[in-house]
């Protein structure tokens, strides 16, 4: 089976871009990337475009938005497709663009996510997520993703003894990389003194979600990634030697009940766990290979209950490596080192090729001082749509480890 | 001071106003931001400060800053009535400025919030601070509170509950103009204080003699390549 190769990566500064539109936000990424490959002059190359997006036909108004990428970037007669998975498009058009290329249909593949939310109020923003609830049985109710979020939380905390002390530990963390990554919406530190343990931290650190506080949701962000893909049995290939090096060694997808409440077990994110087991497999790997971490941290606690899903920690153990510092940059298994969705940001329809983008730069060895994680060999991306009703993971490896 | 007679017909008559005690504030950052009243001492280095997002459209930071230059220079000029200016400073640097008024001994005229250091929520504690200083030290009643900026509508409107006077509008109207004016009445104040205020009183000396003297922003986040531009 030909393995398939990241030669090529982009990415848009994460957070308001509303000078541009839509398209030209995705164009930028592509753009980047064709860059990064060395192929601006040769873009017809490319066989195939996916384009992740969640909401450009409800809060941009526009829709045919791989056609018009596609014509944005002049790339005409390219075939072009849209892959919208809510929150999770960005690893699914990734996915798409895996099996175009490993199923030999074909070899250079472009995939682009991007999203424009502060094109809308907050509000609209959080009503536009809102809307891959059910709409009978939760929207209808006003049942918002952050609310999810704060009740997941506080079922953890019960069941696990989680505190609030250790979200902030999460989110500490979360911000000190997202200082160091130029492309951060935030990238402003926090400390455990200013969100938690000071005098002041009950009112600059509100609550969003109870037990969520502002510091324990990720920010509403404009912004795109871009990725190519070439099979390394290709004559492409060759083009890209000086980028190359790092491919997709497996790639997994689950789904869940649509409903929360339809679940045995509101706390057991099955889809994420079956979707790393079918990624593992794929790779031939287990959790004990993993060098590190990008994980969809929306809320805070979804980094915590992910990384025990994959296998990275034991079921309610996460909060004791965190308080030992195992998941920063220099520890054992750094986790969210771009800043995660935290602090980076989270334009839905980008946010799951940006993860791939940051495993890409980490395994090159590219990534900023002080974010940089020691010799990595294989790093796992996990991007989670809806409330963990479709997940798509993603292991990418140096190509000859 | 002597002032002749044109000089004292220009200025106008001023209501007693009580200081605004300072205070200090931990951001999220864990820097250290001080609250204090501004002196008019200090007008060159508040205007200096606001100068560059004259030319900043982006989240109508140039109509706040317009608004606020003049505002600043007609209180230093003695122009405007029972202004007060409050700056937010961390270690001098200055990261935010608001400006507001008393109108009558009730009521209070909440005029501009400019938030430099952003992303720390400077500016909502600042809006806060101008609150306190309305309702809590000059005892006033209600506020009027116009936005001019959708960020503005959210952090006051929206998460103040504030109550519109639009019903009441052209007798009830903000001294701004142009948009509709909110208020914050004393009944809406105290159910969202403990959420809203908050610092420590007194500040160290030590902590309030480093506010001083005030100091230009090392950086506009507003403004691209302010740093860059600043150091070449």
């Amino acid at each position: 089976m030909r393995k398939v190769a990241v030669v090529g990566i982009g990415h848009t500064r994460f957070g308001n871009l509303s000078d541009y539109n839509l398209v030209d936000v995705m164009a930028m990424a592509s753009l980047d990337a064709m860059e990064d490959a060395g192929i601006t002059e040769e873009r017809t190359l490319i066989d195939q475009l996916f384009v992740a997006n969640m909401g450009g036909g409800i809060i941009n108004h526009q829709t045919g938005i791989a056609s018009a990428l596609v014509s944005r970037i002049a790339m005409e007669p390219t075939p072009a497709e849209l892959i919208e998975n809510g929150p999770a498009s960005g690893a699914s058009a990734v996915k798409l663009g895996y099996m175009a290329v490993k199923s030999g249909m074909a070899d250079l593949v472009m995939v682009t996510g991007g999203e424009l939310m502060r094109a809308v109020t907050g509000w609209k923003g959080t009503d536009f997520v809102a809307t891959l609830l059910h709409p009978d049985v939760e929207y209808r109710y006003g049942l918002t993703l952050p609310a999810f979020g704060g009740m997941f939380t506080r079922l953890y905390m019960e069941r696990y003894g989680l505190t609030e002390r250790d979200l902030a530990l999460v989110a500490v963390k979360d911000h000190a990389n997202g200082a160091k990554n130029p492309f951060a919406h935030v990238q402003n530190e926090c400390t455990m003194e200013g969100i938690y343990d000071g005098p002041n931290a009950e009112v600059v650190n509100n609550y969003v979600a109870e037990p969520l506080r502002l510091y324990s949701m990720c920010p509403v962000s404009d912004g795109a990634a871009s990725l190519l893909l070439c099979a390394t049995d290709s004559p492409l290939y060759e083009r890209f030697k000086k980028r190359a090096g790092i491919v997709i060694s497996g790639i997994g997808s689950a789904t869940d009940t649509h409903c929360v409440h339809n679940r045995k077990d509101p706390l057991d994110l099955e889809a994420v766990r079956i979707s790393a087991e079918r990624a593992y497999q794929n790779a031939c790997l287990t959790a004990s290979d993993i060098s590190f971490a990008e994980l969809h941290d929306a809320f805070v606690i979804l980094e915590i209950a992910i990384s025990e899903e994959i296998g990275l920690f034991r079921k309610g153990e996460a909060k004791n490596a965190i308080a030992e510092g195992a998941t920063k940059v220099t520890g054992s298994m750094p986790i969210n080192t771009s800043g995660g969705l935290k602090a980076k940001g989270h334009p839905v329809g980008a946010t799951g090729v940006s993860q791939v983008y940051e495993l890409v730069k980490q395994l090159r060895q590219e990534a900023e001082e002080g974010r940089q994680v020691a010799d990595p060999v294989h790093g796992i991306a996990v991007n989670f749509g809806g409330f963990g009703n479709n997940v798509v993971t993603t292991i990418c490896s140096k190509e000859f480890a | 001071m002597l002032l002749d007679n044109m000089e004292k017909k220009l200025r106008p008559p001023e209501l007693h106003m009580t200081p605004y005690p300072a205070k200090l504030i931990t951001l999220t950052s864990g820097e250290k931001m001080v609250v204090r009243e501004a002196e008019r001492k200090e007008t060159g280095i508040l205007l200096q400060t606001i100068l560059p997002l004259l030319g900043a459209p982006k989240d109508f930071y140039d109509v706040v800053a317009a608004r606020m230059y003049s505002e600043i220079l007609g209180w230093y000029r003695y122009r405007v009535a029972n202004m007060f200016v409050l700056v937010g400073a961390i270690e001098g640097e200055i990261a935010g400025i608001v400006t507001s008024r008393m109108a009558s001994p009730e009521i209070g005229i909440s005029l501009h919030t400019l938030t430099i250091k952003r992303g720390l929520r400077v500016g909502a504690q600042l809006f806060a601070a101008k609150m306190e200083h309305h309702l809590d030290y000059l005892k006033q009643k209600e506020v009027y509170i116009v936005a001019e900026s959708p960020i503005g509508f959210k952090r006051w409107m929206i998460e103040y509950d504030l109550e519109s006077r639009e019903d009441r509008y052209p007798e009830v109207q903000h001294e701004l103009g142009g948009v509709p004016t909110y208020s914050l009445t004393r009944d809406l104040y105290e159910k969202v204080k403990d959420k809203k205020v908050t610092g420590i009183r007194p500040v160290p000396e030590e902590i309030v003699a480093a506010s001083r003297p005030l100091r230009v922003p090392t950086e506009y986040s507003q403004v691209p390549n302010s740093r860059e531009e600043k150091t070449a």
